[in-house]
């Protein structure tokens, strides 16, 4: 499945330089007017004179062996480009999920055990941050924490590791906010049901201590929903950054991808794109991997429901 | 997402009362305050452009981002227009799009669902691994891909977006179609030689409407925060023409000098309308779901 799955990926990835308008070396060449010699190298590079099949194998083992081939407006190798790129994305997606996992994880346990006002508190704050996008997010964030009280820097990536650190908290936090309030909702729901259930009466009434309570018979059991939540919100980060890389003018491989998408230059968006889906199915093929760990019930390659 | 619509976060009510009206108290006080805000939304979006005080696309640079005054109650923005009259006018390509993905979505997905639970074998076993396999595909990413094929605009960021969401819609309605088609009314009417046509479209389907309403309004949701993403990076509505997402990006300097009233007016529009359908499409779920049980 997962094998599948990237094979079409790719082949729609690949197929897209055939939907263009105009013949594939327009597309390739964004409309560009360009010497002989280079369409000759495009031609070459590509497979073009050989059957479509052909060329997409072509591409593939390149892409494979981490060819992506040559930026048309930077001529430079795609790869060198995504390289170059990717930790920001990274390390952004990451930060992003360490708050996601914390924070929401946390406040809907919290929400779940505490009702009254932490629950209210919980339910109605979630309710508005869920409907907050990552964009809008970014810019109350910038006017509050750089502009109003200047503790964070606005924009760019930073230079060591420190300034990492402070460039890139505002972002993370704007990327985490709406999937942060959906995995605390998620997480307060089941939570709450495993809580409810007879086992866990039962083990009330033996007088098994509150902590050892929670730990090993509500949030063992209310570990899959959270999981799944918390896998599918994370993975989807992986295309919201290019919103936030954008709105906090970071160099990402998102914010890339949509500057050459505007450039039109498609070995670019090809390559960036093909790494963000291959990205994107192996954080949910490790999820899969995650729940067989959680729930011995569930064999590998089935999915839980 | 699907895990998203999936969540169930208030104890069952009784069943629903009949007709549109009905339905809508059932869903409570947060409920009706989400419709009545999708209605202004509605009527905006109609009739925003009629309703703008000034030329929501009349620049006058000196009178860039000059605060509230006198009959321009959200000021101006980066070019000297009128905020309000922007967003008025720009409600309607704010709205029409996301009905555009969610219309695409949810009538693709329906038919998947329903094809495959009535031919169930072969047919449903294509279909589910057919979904699985375009859930590699993330809405922007896709839509990112579309706009550098096709050329940015709101036509190919809509298809792309519907093409993206369908999986979802037909994962979850898939399961309510099945749950329709082992019901013994469906037998009788095949035994009374309905044609399975007519038994899914004048039978099945209806029978799955309430489900197929509240996805639509979750998805709405969704559509519009992707749609104005989209946007906001340039590769959706082109401005000058008004648009929610466009207005935050094109005045999104001006957080920094200072004026952040334009953006800031244009995303709570989104925050509203979003928070809007999500509360009322939850509720509407939970409905739906309360039904089956």
């Amino acid at each position: 499945m997962l094998v599948a799955s990237l094979l079409i990926a790719s082949f729609v990835i690949f197929g897209a330089l055939y939907l263009a308008p105009g013949n594939p070396i327009t597309a390739l060449s964004g409309g560009r007017a360009l010497p002989p010699a280079s369409l000759h190298v495009l031609e070459l590079r590509y497979h073009l004179n050989q059957p479509f099949l052909a060329q997409y194998w072509y591409w593939l083992d390149n892409a494979l062996h981490g060819n992506l081939g040559i930026s048309i407006t930077l001529q430079q190798n795609v790869s060198a480009v995504i390289a170059a790129r990717m930790w920001t994305t990274g390390g952004l997606v990451l930060y992003a999920a360490l708050i996601i996992l914390v924070v929401g994880i946390g406040s809907g346990v919290i929400a779940a055990l505490r009702p009254g006002w932490a629950d209210t508190s919980v339910l109605v704050s979630t309710a508005i941050t869920a409907a907050v996008p990552s964009f809008v997010a970014a810019i109350v964030l910038i006017l509050l924490f750089s502009v109003k009280l200047g503790w964070f820097p606005a924009l760019g990536n930073g230079t060591d590791l420190w300034s990492n650190v402070r460039h890139f908290t505002l972002p993370a936090i704007a990327l985490a906010v709406s999937s942060l309030a959906i995995v605390a909702r998620v997480t307060r729901a089941a939570v709450r049901e495993e809580a409810d259930r007879e086992h866990v009466q039962t083990a009330i009434s033996r007088g098994i201590p509150p902590r050892q309570l929670i730990r090993r018979h509500v949030l063992r059991n209310a570990a899959i929903p959270i999981a799944t939540v918390s896998g599918i919100t994370i993975a989807s980060l992986i295309a919201v950054a290019a919103v936030v890389e954008t709105a906090f003018s970071m160099n990402g491989l998102g914010a890339y991808l949509v500057q050459s998408a505007e450039s039109k230059d498609l070995a670019v968006v090809q390559g960036i794109s093909l790494v963000l889906v291959t990205a994107f199915v192996l954080i949910n093929a490790l999820v899969d991997v995650l729940y067989a760990a959680l729930d011995p019930r569930v064999a590998l390659g089935s999915r839980a429901q | 997402m699907s895990a998203v619509i999936g969540v169930s976060t208030r104890p069952a009510r009784p069943p629903a009362r009949s007709g549109a009206l009905g339905l809508l108290r059932s869903t409570g006080a947060a409920g009706i305050a989400s419709a009545v805000v999708i209605a202004v939304a509605t009527v905006l979006a109609a009739f925003g452009p009629l309703l703008a005080p000034y030329n929501p696309d009349l620049p006058s640079l000196g009178l860039a981002w000059i605060g509230p005054s006198g009959g321009h109650l959200l000021g101006y923005d980066f070019e000297g227009r009128d905020v309000l009259s922007r967003l008025l006018a720009g409600a309607q390509s704010s709205m029409v799009g996301p009905l555009a993905v969610v219309i695409g979505a949810m009538v693709l997905g329906t038919l998947i669902a329903v094809v495959a639970a009535w031919r169930q074998g072969l047919t449903d076993t294509v279909a589910s691994s057919g979904l699985d396999i375009l859930f590699a595909f993330p809405g922007i990413l896709l839509a990112v891909l579309a706009a550098a094929v096709f050329g940015a605009g709101l036509t190919a960021a809509a298809t792309a977006l519907a093409i993206a969401y369908m999986p979802y819609v037909a994962r979850v309605l898939r399961g309510a179609a099945l749950r329709e088609r082992g019901q013994p009314y469906v037998a009788a009417l095949e035994v009374q030689g309905a044609s399975g046509t007519s038994i899914c479209l004048r039978h099945i389907v209806p029978n799955m409407l309430p489900l197929i309403v509240a996805q639509a309004t979750i998805l709405f949701g969704w559509a519009m925060v992707d749609l104005a993403a989209i946007s906001f990076l340039g590769l959706g509505v082109q401005p000058p023409a008004p648009n929610w997402g466009v207005m935050i990006s094109e005045n999104q300097p001006g957080i920094l000098q200072g004026y952040p009233m334009p953006s800031l007016a244009a995303g709570l529009c989104i925050v509203g309308v979003v928070i809007a359908f999500n509360v009322l499409g939850e509720r509407l779920f939970e409905r739906a779901q309360a039904a089956h049980r």
